[in-house]
C-alpha cells in the first residue's frame, strides 16, 4: 500500500512507459549500478582489445619491416579485414570462442590491429636515417637501437595511430551485445528492443563522451611521453 | 570444422538464395540501401567539403566533424532513428521502423543512419583534396586572370579528383559492411542472415551471411577502383 501511495504521489516518473521522456535524470539515479556495470564492461572490452591489438601489431610490424616482401600480405590482410562487418566477425568466432567476453575482445582487437600495425609501421619509417646511423656509430645494438631510439621516436605516429583505434573501437564494442558483451551496447540493445528512450539515449550519449575521455587520455599521455615535442612548440 | 561445411551447405543450396528474403533479395535491398546513402551523403558532403577547401578556412570543422563521426556509434545512431519521433510531428512513423517500399522495414531510419556515416571520410577527403592543391598552381590560376569560380571548375576541381574519389571508394566499402548493422534493430539487408544464423545457433548459417557481404565488399572495392581509374586523368598520380 505504501508503495502504491508513493507512486501515486510522485506522478509517472519521466521513464515510466506512458512518459517515455528522452533525457531523464531520475532512470540515471535510479539505475546508477545498472549503467556503471554497463560502462566498466565497455570499457574493459576497449582496453583489452586495444591491448590484444598493440600486442599483435608490433611483432607483426617488425617482421614486415625486416621482410619487405611480407610487408604487401601484412597491409593486404589488414584492409580485407576490414571489409568483414564487425557483426560477421562474431559469429565467425563463436565457434571457437563461445559466448564469452573474448569474442568481442579478439573481434575487436583485430580490427585495432588493421589500423595499428600501419601506425607502427609508419611511426618506424619515420625515425630519420641519420639518428640510426649515429646511434649505431655510438655503439648501439639492433635491439637498444630499436628500444631507445627508433620506438620512442615513433611514439607520435603510433600514438595517432592508437586515437583512430580507441575511439573506433568505443565505437564498435556496443556491436558485441550481440554476444551479450557489448558494454553500453547491451543498453543500446535493450533500448531497441523495448523502445526505452532514456536508456537508449544515456547509453549512446556516454559511448560518445567514453571516446572523447579516451581520446583526451591518449593526448595528455603523449605530451607526458614525449616530452621533446613540447619545447619545440612552445 | 563443421560449421564450414554448413556454412558451405547453405551457399550452395538455390532455395537460400531465390524468393522473397532470399539471399539474392537481402543482397539488391542492401545495395540500394548502399548507394542511396552513398549518393544523399555526396551530395551533402561534397558541396560543403569543396567550398570550404577552396575558401581555405572552416579546416578545422572539416576534420573535426571526422573525428567526432567516428565517435558516434553506427549502432546507437541507428537505434536512435529507429526509436526517434523527436516532436511528435510524425505520429512515430518516421523515421522509425516503418516500412520504405524496397528498403524494408526500417528502411529510412537505415538510410538516413548510414548517410551520417558516411559524411566524415567524404567531407574530410574532399576538404584535404581542395587545400593539397599546390598554392603555386592557384597562384598561376589566377594571374592568367580566372576568377574564383574558374580557379575552382578548372584548376583545383580537377586536380583533387583522385583524392575526392578515394574518399568515396573508402565510404563506399565502408558503408557496404556497416548496413549488416541493420539486422540488429531487425531492419534490412544481409545482415538478417547472419543474426539469424547466429540466434538460432546455426553458425553455418552466419558464417555463410558474413562470406557473401565479404565477398560483395571485395568486388565493389574492385569495381570502384576501375571506375577511380577510369576517371582520373592519365598523368594525375594514383
Amino acid at each position: 500500500m505504501t508503495l502504491l501511495a508513493q507512486a501515486a504521489t510522485a506522478g509517472p516518473s519521466c521513464y515510466s512507459r506512458l512518459t517515455n521522456d528522452w533525457f531523464c535524470w531520475a532512470y540515471v539515479e535510479d539505475r546508477r549500478s545498472q549503467i556503471l556495470d554497463a560502462l566498466t564492461q565497455h570499457v574493459l572490452i576497449t582496453v583489452a582489445a586495444l591491448a590484444f591489438g598493440l600486442v599483435v601489431a608490433f611483432p607483426l610490424a617488425l617482421l614486415a619491416r625486416r621482410l619487405p616482401r611480407l610487408e604487401g600480405a601484412v597491409l593486404g590482410v589488414a584492409t580485407g579485414l576490414y571489409t568483414v562487418p564487425s557483426i560477421a566477425l562474431f559469429p565467425l568466432l563463436v565457434p571457437f570462442t563461445g559466448l564469452s567476453p573474448t569474442t568481442v575482445v579478439i573481434g575487436l582487437g583485430l580490427y585495432a590491429l588493421t589500423i595499428l600495425v600501419r601506425a607502427f609501421l609508419e611511426g618506424l619509417r619515420a625515425v630519420p636515417e641519420e639518428v640510426r646511423e649515429s646511434a649505431r656509430g655510438i655503439g648501439y645494438g639492433p635491439g637498444k637501437l630499436l628500444l631507445r631510439v627508433e620506438l620512442p621516436l615513433a611514439v607520435p605516429v603510433v600514438m595517432a595511430g592508437l586515437r583512430v583505434a580507441t575511439v573506433s573501437t568505443v565505437a564498435l564494442t556496443t556491436v558485441g551485445s550481440l554476444v551479450s558483451y557489448g558494454g553500453l551496447g547491451n543498453l543500446i540493445s535493450d533500448g531497441v528492443q523495448t523502445n526505452f528512450r532514456a536508456e537508449l539515449l544515456t547509453a549512446a550519449v556516454l559511448c560518445v563522451v567514453l571516446a572523447i575521455v579516451l581520446d583526451v587520455l591518449i593526448v595528455v599521455s603523449q605530451r607526458l611521453l614525449t616530452p621533446w615535442t613540447r619545447g619545440v612548440r612552445a | 570444422m563443421r560449421v564450414i561445411l554448413d556454412a558451405w551447405a547453405y551457399l550452395t543450396s538455390s532455395a537460400n538464395w531465390t524468393g522473397t528474403g532470399g539471399m539474392l533479395q537481402l543482397l539488391g535491398q542492401q545495395l540500394l540501401i548502399t548507394l542511396t546513402a552513398l549518393v544523399l551523403a555526396a551530395a551533402i558532403g561534397l558541396p560543403i567539403a569543396l567550398w570550404l577547401g577552396h575558401r581555405g578556412r572552416g579546416g578545422f570543422l572539416a576534420i573535426n566533424v571526422s573525428n567526432v563521426g567516428r565517435a558516434v556509434p553506427t549502432f546507437a545512431l541507428l537505434a536512435l532513428l529507429v526509436t526517434a519521433d523527436p516532436w511528435g510531428w510524425t505520429l512515430d512513423s518516421f523515421p522509425g521502423t516503418a516500412t520504405l517500399g524496397p528498403y524494408g522495414r526500417g528502411g529510412a531510419a537505415t538510410v538516413v543512419a548510414l548517410m551520417l556515416f558516411a559524411l566524415p571520410p567524404i567531407i574530410t577527403n574532399a576538404y584535404v583534396a581542395v587545400r593539397e592543391v599546390p598554392s603555386e598552381v592557384r597562384a598561376a590560376a589566377e594571374g592568367m586572370g580566372m576568377s574564383g569560380r574558374q580557379v575552382f571548375w578548372r584548376a583545383e576541381l580537377p586536380l583533387a579528383r583522385p583524392l575526392v574519389a578515394s574518399g568515396l571508394r573508402l565510404a563506399l566499402v565502408q558503408v557496404w559492411a556497416t548496413a549488416t548493422i541493420a539486422a540488429l534493430v531487425a531492419g534490412p539487408g544481409l545482415g538478417r542472415v547472419i543474426t539469424d544464423g547466429f540466434f538460432r545457433t546455426d553458425y553455418g548459417k552466419g558464417i555463410a551471411g558474413a562470406v557473401v557481404v565479404a565477398l560483395v565488399a571485395l568486388v565493389l572495392e574492385l569495381t570502384a577502383s576501375i571506375i577511380q581509374r577510369a576517371v582520373t586523368p592519365v598523368g594525375a598520380g594514383t
